[in-house]
């Protein structure tokens, strides 16, 4: 298990390397660190004294540690539409949309498990038909559509919701949440609902499938030929082996739906990275934009690092090596 | 003295898309208390839908059509859910062919083999533990103690076979139904497993059912044997007698298909084609396409069991014995 | 001609689908769809690019069987005047185009990569498998707005809106690459170790030409499997591209920019806008994904769903 860790920590930190190379040379690339900082009012002679002193100079493999150096500091450049550093704006930000996530993803796993189970033992049942043909249908409404038509709904002709921002937020140490007030918790509701409408469809199908086979196999039948409860070998021979393949999957998927934010947060203008992605491209703001992309690809080594460990310690397998 | 076990006329069917399709025709067996009996066939003719049909877990969507299943007197085809879940592992263990297979990965030896014994007795945490030591040390696993909280893919595959056995002994049963349960081992392994079933099963006075395709096995284990071929038994008695003196021919042909039955040098015996599929079983007796001995009477009517030697009970479903067939 | 006609009529394949409602349905709506996608420069009721036929008078009028619509624009006309009908078949021909080029494109790097990689193994299957992981795991939607993003940054707005079409098969291309290089490697890797591969290496044929001539087409029916989801997932992405504003651009719009652009005018009542090209991108992806469930199911059976 501690050699599996430690593997898996190193594969991140290789892949982190990469990441920040690609979103180094597309700063170097399209980036003007001059006009970040003063602007573009600034004479040609100007701004090469500033080059040379800043080190724009220098080869480009010195400018990458210089950028790695400071990367490690927290430091990742200036937002030039913003005038502050970036990581303040990235930091400002990052509540909104973890928060946003969070939801979601609550809800994905306390609807698709139960729908899922309860669609695998019953398969002939109508609320399992339903479910599995609506799945389908589900996954061929692209998300923004989905965000579309319930603020149609909800917002427009129902009036349950409201449509867009986060409304009000409380300041706990400098983390803006949502889900201390009623407003802000209205405000959560469609959002998460339709950032968790992409992975529902695609869970429930998976811990289904999953369930069933399981259902299948010799040691469900020999549970049986033990003459235990179904109650019994459903929740926990089943269940156990039921998630680990879900784990995996839930990783990957975590990570799809961080690239969803971008589209949920355009429609409901939830003021979060995804949004804050989207305007820098929109302005040019090089430095923002690589650094959401470093930012972004630590969150997804991360998690995925994380995921793998806690796969390798649930599973008994990997987590103690066996004799042969 | 009563058989602790009397199937009569028993039915299993499968209801396919295509229609319903007779896994088990008609099948007449009966076991006695402390007996060992080896129901032998090739592969499809059944054995191991028998075998499950006895605590009716056969996989949908088979279902047990005619027929009574008796069980120490009560007739247990006709139990509910409930009924027939306290006889599984509790009166009636089964063992199953591929142990890694039959073992949740993903839980310890410990939890398989304590919970077993708590959905039949109300025991302490601490006498469950001890009852699954006990059982381990029966089927010599060394250092017991330490096998509770390993992972089945820790142990070897004549292990975990002896682990399986062992869940089997938990509530001392009093019928093992084992299914082909060395076919997935060393043949070293399975020497050992084989002499493991009849110590236990003398000492602890235990009926066996053995389901196997392999008739050394069963000569050396069994008291009594039954031969199935596609869905019935044609023929039955007492080990010795079938070995030696086999009455039916596809028992004939298989005894002669051993190869300990060939001088070295000569060819294996083959019996000429294969047996019928379920959806493809011929009219009157089974085995007639492939019959060297083959009457008219062999194609429209299906022989019944007719005893060879009244006195030793050993009987076979072929017209030859019955006398209705001239040979 | 005629025998691999007969052939085919003949085969499994036809036989199932024959037997299966669902595909027949989809495989019809699908066919309509296309019909009158691409056929649009005949059929549409009017050209949507003529600057010419627009008029801005005619703006967010609503469908012809609401008051205030009219029959000249039977599902109504959108924020420029344009006809909402003639919009949608020209932007669906669009959307239909860019998904069927970018899955082309994915799948020749994919299959070369996954071909390459399962074949010739050791560190270069390494390097490239771990390459397709990482992009993989940032989630083909977010490679296809970064690149695109980079792309606009490096070609300027007007440019970039100019060469759209073959920018955003590029872009798609790119970023669902691994998903081909992956099963075709799995793929690979199981034939490799078959008798027919062997024999061609005994033969002394180059690696090259048993990679392609000999082990490609029998990791086809893998290929096919995940062809028609790719292609469902490309139109997908097309259209959250448009919507985002990096993909199709207003004056050519695809299905994802209509709905990008009739999305302000929902609050003021203007809902056929933003409706109807979804609708149609809805039953668009919907039917081709039936038909991959339809084609994943018969090419293998042992997968059945239950």
């Amino acid at each position: 298990m501690f050699a599996f860790t430690v593997k898996r920590i190193l594969q991140a930190l290789f892949v982190m390397l990469i990441i920040s190379f690609l979103g180094f040379s597309i700063k170097h690339q399209f980036g003007d660190p001059i006009r970040d900082i003063v602007g573009i009012q600034v004479s040609v002679k100007d701004r090469e004294i500033l080059r040379e002193e800043m080190g724009l100079n220098d080869p480009f493999m010195t400018q990458y540690v210089r950028f790695l150096k400071n990367a490690t500091h927290g430091d990742l450049g200036t937002s030039f539409f913003h005038k502050k550093p970036a990581m303040d704006v990235i930091l400002a930000k990052a509540p909104a949309t973890i928060e946003l996530v969070f939801a979601a993803s609550l809800i994905v796993m306390f609807v698709s498990i139960p729908a899922g189970i309860f669609a695998a033992i019953n398969p002939k049942h109508w609320f399992s038909r339903v479910t599995m043909g609506g799945s389908i249908v589900g996954v061929s409404i692209p998300v923004f559509l989905t965000a579309i038509l319930m603020i149609y709904f909800f917002s427009i002709t129902l009036e349950w919701f409201p449509s867009y921002g986060r409304g009000e937020t409380v300041n706990l140490w400098g983390w803006h949440t949502g889900l201390l007030t009623i407003d802000g918790l209205m405000h959560l509701v469609m959002p998460a609902v339709a950032l968790s409408s992409i992975m529902l469809p695609l869970f429930i199908r998976l811990i289904r499938s999953e369930m069933m086979e399981v259902l299948e196999t010799e040691y469900i039948r020999f549970a049986y030929a033990k003459g235990l409860k179904k109650r019994r070998i459903r929740y926990v021979h089943a269940f156990k082996n039921t998630l680990l393949p879900v784990i995996t999957v839930g990783g990957v998927q975590l990570g799809i739906m961080l690239a969803y934010t971008i589209l949920t947060e355009t429609v409901f203008q939830w003021g979060g990275l995804g949004f804050m992605f989207l305007e820098s491209v929109e302005r040019s703001d090089t430095t923002l934009l690589v650094a959401y992309i470093i930012f972004v690809g630590a969150i997804f080594v991360i998690v995925n690092t994380f995921v793998d460990i806690i796969y390798g310690l649930v599973n008994p397998t990997i987590r103690v090596s066996g004799r042969k | 003295m009563e058989p602790i076990l009397d199937i009569k006329n028993l039915d299993v069917k499968f209801a396919l898309r295509t229609g319903e399709v007779t896994a088990i025709d008609n099948l007449n067996l009966s076991l006695n208390k402390g007996e060992r009996l080896g129901i032998v066939g090739e592969s499809g003719a059944g054995k191991s839908v028998l075998g499950f049909s006895i605590i009716n877990l056969i996989r949908k969507p088979g279902f047990i059509g005619n027929g009574s299943i008796d069980f120490r007197g009560k007739q247990i085809s006709t139990y509910s859910e409930e009924q027939i879940r306290n006889i599984r592992g509790n009166r009636i263990s089964m063992i199953f062919q591929d142990p890694m297979m039959a073992l949740n990965p993903v839980l310890t030896i410990g939890t398989q083999m304590t919970e077993a014994i708590f959905a039949h007795m109300d025991v302490s945490q601490e006498e469950a533990e001890r009852i699954a030591l006990e059982k381990l040390a029966k089927v010599h696993i060394p250092a017991p103690e330490k096998r509770l909280n390993q992972y089945p893919h820790e142990f070897s595959g004549g292990m975990r076979q002896r682990i399986i056995i062992a869940i089997s002994l938990l509530t001392s049963p009093d019928l093992i139904i084992a299914d082909e349960p060395t076919t997935a081992l060393d043949v070293t392994i399975q020497a050992e497993i084989m002499d493991l079933l009849i110590e236990l099963c003398e000492s602890e006075g235990m009926s066996l059912i053995l389901i196997t395709h392999d008739l050394g096995v069963v000569s050396e284990v069994t008291e009594r044997i039954a031969v199935m071929y596609a869905g019935r038994v044609i023929e039955s008695g007492p080990t010795e007698a079938i070995i030696k003196n086999p009455q039916h021919p596809y028992t004939q042909g298989l005894i002669k298909a051993l190869p300990e039955s060939r001088k070295p040098g000569e060819p294996l015996y083959q019996i000429p084609g294969m047996m019928p599929t379920l959806t493809d079983i011929p009219p009157g007796c089974a085995f007639n396409p492939r019959c060297p001995m083959r009457g008219d009477i062999c194609m429209t009517k299906r022989p019944e069991a007719a005893f060879a030697d009244e006195k030793t009970g050993h009987m076979a479903a072929c017209h030859l014995v019955s006398g209705d067939l001239a040979s | 001609m005629k025998q691999s006609l007969q052939n085919f009529k003949d085969s499994y394949l036809f036989y199932s689908f024959k037997r299966d409602k669902i595909a027949i349905i989809s495989f019809a709506i699908l066919l309509v769809l296309v019909v009158l996608s691409f056929s649009a420069p005949l059929i549409a009721p009017y050209n949507p690019y003529d600057a010419e036929s627009i008029d801005i008078m005619n703006s967010e009028m609503p469908p012809a069987w609401m008051e205030d619509g009219s029959s000249e624009f039977l599902l109504g006309t959108d924020q420029q005047g344009r006809d909402l009908v003639s919009t949608m078949m020209y932007g669906m021909r669009l959307s239909i185009l860019i998904g069927l080029g970018a899955v082309m494109l994915q799948a020749v790097i994919g299959i070369s990569v996954g071909l390459i990689a399962g074949y010739l193994g050791g560190r270069l299957d390494n390097f490239l498998m771990r390459l397709a992981d990482i992009q993989l795991s940032f989630a083909t939607m977010l490679v296809a707005i970064l690149v695109s993003a980079i792309f606009q940054t490096m070609f300027g707005a007007s440019r970039y809106n100019e060469l759209a079409v073959p920018l955003l098969v590029i872009i798609i291309g790119i970023a669902e690459w691994p998903q081909y290089a992956r099963t075709v490697r799995a793929s690979v890797l199981g034939e490799k170790g078959k008798e027919y591969v062997e024999a061609a290496k005994v033969v002394g044929l180059s690696k090259v030409r048993i990679m392609f001539r000999h082990i490609l087409p029998n990791t086809m029916s893998s290929v096919l499997v995940i062809s028609t989801v790719q292609v469902a997932n490309a139109v997908m992405s097309e259209a959250a591209l448009s919507f985002l504003g990096l993909g199709m651009p207003v004056n050519r719009p695809s299905l994802g920019s209509l709905i990008n652009a009739g999305f302000e005018y929902i609050f003021s009542g203007a809902w056929w806008i933003t409706l109807f090209p979804g609708i149609f991108l809805v039953l668009l992806v919907l039917v081709i994904n039936l038909l991959g469930d339809w084609l994943r199911d018969v090419l293998n059976p042992k997968l059945y769903k239950g």
